[in-house]
């Protein structure tokens, strides 16, 4: 037993860990949510020039923020696997993948929605949609190629050398604005200078925070998962099963019901 | 306070359409991500009973 705990001590500590973090997180996640919809859709008045549709931006500029932000995340751990070759690190990348994919969909979804009534289309491709575009297109890649190993340590590096390469497309969507003449607009947020009325820019914050939140909630969630998923052969996580109440204590196996003829051994 | 009545919200000054596609669909895609880790967790626990159970029911 003891020996075992040794052997597994990074996902399984890790375990009990992100158990205890995650209501935290998810308070967290729902209260700024709750304040940040409140600020942005009730308090802040309608934009002069493009009335109530800019309120689109609450939801938009967070969630392209995270869509970035969670990808360097994402690359920290792969690279961290890739050095240090520890389980968890792949098991992280893992988990955030298909927040981040979310994230940057709901900022293509929303940008369209967005750029219909401002700029009279839906899509354009221009340097920071088409970049963003290609983020999102990695984040599925990644996941499609890990769909496609069987081996769990094979497809930690081969994602983690996936989400390196990709991650020379954060900074083109950062400066896309700069770089080329594109209909997307500069940056309204910057260290210093904020082009925005201050109710707005505080709602925007606020979500963006949120945003954050929920990233780190439902990715410890879902690691959780992983974890045992991929430890589910090893002896703690039988003695977890217990612990938590998930499974019969041991000594009492009648177990697997009729598998006694057709069994495992 | 933004708005005059609850109607008036809701129109989003004639942008509804943009404004709830948006918003809804990012609800959505929370709530169903949210229902898919919830899953997941009852999934990955089910399947590592079962493991459990070969293990004993192999060693005995």
């Amino acid at each position: 037993m003891a020996i075992h705990w040794f052997k597994y001590a990074a996902p399984a500590s890790f375990y009990g860990l992100a158990g205890r973090m995650i209501p935290w997180f998810t308070g967290a996640a729902v209260v700024t949510t709750l304040v940040g919809l409140y600020i942005g859709m009730v308090l802040a008045p309608t934009d002069f020039q493009q009335g109530d549709s800019y309120r689109i931006i609450y939801i938009h500029v967070p969630a392209a923020w995270m869509g970035m932000f969670t990808y360097l995340v994402m690359a920290g751990w792969a690279a961290a696997g890739v050095v240090f070759n520890t389980r968890l690190s792949g098991m992280m990348v893992q988990a955030l993948a298909p927040t981040g994919a979310l994230f940057t969909f709901v900022a293509l979804w929303t940008g369209a929605f967005w750029g219909r009534p401002t700029w009279g289309t839906y899509w354009v491709w221009d340097a920071r949609l088409t970049s963003t575009l290609i983020l999102f297109f990695l984040y599925i890649g990644y996941m499609a190629l890990r769909a496609s190993i069987d081996d769990p340590r094979r497809a930690d590096r081969a994602g983690a050398v996936l989400t390196l390469v990709g991650v020379v497309n954060i900074p083109i969507i950062y400066f896309s604005v700069q770089w080329w003449n594109t209909l997307h607009q500069g940056a309204s947020v910057r260290p210093g200078s904020s082009s925005m009325a201050t109710v707005m820019l505080t709602g925007m914050l606020v979500m963006a925070f949120a945003a954050w939140m929920y990233t780190i909630a439902i990715s410890l969630a879902r690691v959780r998962s992983i974890i045992i998923e991929r430890e589910q052969h090893s002896a703690w996580v039988g003695e977890l099963l217990v612990a938590e109440g998930h499974g019969r204590p041991s000594g009492t196996s009648e177990a697997l019901p009729g598998s006694n003829e057709q069994g495992a051994r | 306070m933004n708005w005059s009545s609850f109607s008036d919200f809701l129109a989003m000054g004639g942008y509804a359409f943009f404004v709830w596609m948006s918003y809804g669909v990012t609800a959505l895609l929370v709530v169903a991500e949210v229902a898919w880790v919830v899953k997941q967790r009852r999934r990955s626990l089910a399947r590592a009973q079962v493991q459990r159970s070969i293990r004993e029911w192999s060693s005995t």
